[in-house]
């Protein structure tokens, strides 16, 4: 079985793990000023690169904290781990990563779940 | 007609004529009705500084934990501890820490009725535990003292190293999981039966 190295925990089984999505989705500053299309891009839209991806990933069975991860979607391999609110580590190889966002989203402390 | 008088059972009650057929290397234990609360409070805060001075013991870092007093620390998460204590002591321990934290930001809950424990102990342990379990007991990886939320068997446990080499060890187990657990334990021990 695959091991992912947890931030607090170190290499663990990938059963313990539940999968997250797209890492840093920042929610939009004011929902309400969104129109259905921008509104839908934010909720349903995510990238679904072939490499490299920053994602979301919680330790459900052991300390049950979300963190983020670079993994390569083609070979599964993480390529870095990081906690929630650091910024994503450069992609050897590739110019930095951009953070995507939502229209008229800025990018807050604490905007992702932590627990 | 009668009044039944609740008596108190624990999730394991009646399994330690099965744990006493195991095989010698392997002795199976439940300690049950520990008082367990849960501990929230961020580390270094002021608070987490006063429960340590009520409590006499540091909150330990990841994956170690404090068996060393009477109120045991274990570490389930970076803002987050089990205190143990024995049984019936839950509404004092908790009434203490709270007086120790004042209006300092920190949440202590009693969670006694979670989990059972159950302690492991005899060369066997680790053999045994590593059927059902990813994690390396080696004492290289897991000294005395280490702490782990993990699965054993597909269910959610928490393990406790508290042997050289995990010749002894705790396994705090969710109450709805423990009778599953007690007899996979029973299971993955068949094959050492008639052995010393």
């Amino acid at each position: 079985m695959q091991l992912i190295e947890c931030p607090w925990c170190g290499a663990r089984e990938e059963a313990e793990f539940h999968y997250g999505g797209q890492a840093h989705v920042a929610h939009p500053e004011d929902p309400h000023a969104l129109d259905d299309e921008q509104w839908a891009r934010y909720v349903f839209f995510r990238d679904n690169p072939k490499g490299p991806f920053a994602e979301r990933w919680a330790h459900a069975a052991g300390c049950r904290r979300w963190f983020n991860a670079l993994r390569d979607t083609v070979t599964h391999e993480f390529l870095a781990v990081y906690r929630v609110g650091d910024p994503p580590p450069p992609v050897p190889g590739t110019a930095p990563a951009t953070h995507r966002t939502a229209p008229g989203a800025q990018p807050r402390q604490g905007q992702e779940a932590t627990s | 007609m009668t009044v039944e008088t609740p008596v108190r059972s624990s999730p394991l009650d009646g399994w330690q004529n099965t744990f006493d057929r195991l095989p010698e290397s392997l002795a199976i234990r439940e300690i049950p009705f520990l008082t367990q609360l849960s501990l929230r409070v961020e580390p270094g805060s002021p608070a987490a500084r006063a429960v340590e001075d009520a409590l006499g013991i540091a909150l330990p870092g990841p994956s170690r934990a404090d068996m060393s007093g009477e109120v045991k620390a274990l570490w389930l998460g970076p803002d987050e501890w089990l205190l143990v204590a024995p049984p019936d002591q839950g509404h004092d321990l908790v009434t203490r820490l709270r007086a120790a934290i004042g209006d300092a930001f920190a949440t202590v809950t009693d969670v006694s009725a979670q989990r059972t424990t159950l302690a492991l102990s005899g060369h066997l342990t680790r053999e045994v535990l590593a059927r059902g379990c990813a994690i390396d007991l080696d004492p290289r990886v897991t000294p005395v003292g280490s702490c782990l939320t993990t699965l054993l068997a597909q269910a959610g446990v928490t393990l406790v190293v508290r042997g050289v080499a995990a010749s002894s060890a705790w396994l705090l187990v969710r109450s709805s999981f423990a009778g599953y657990l007690a007899s996979w334990l029973v299971d993955a021990c068949t094959e050492y039966r008639g052995d010393v």
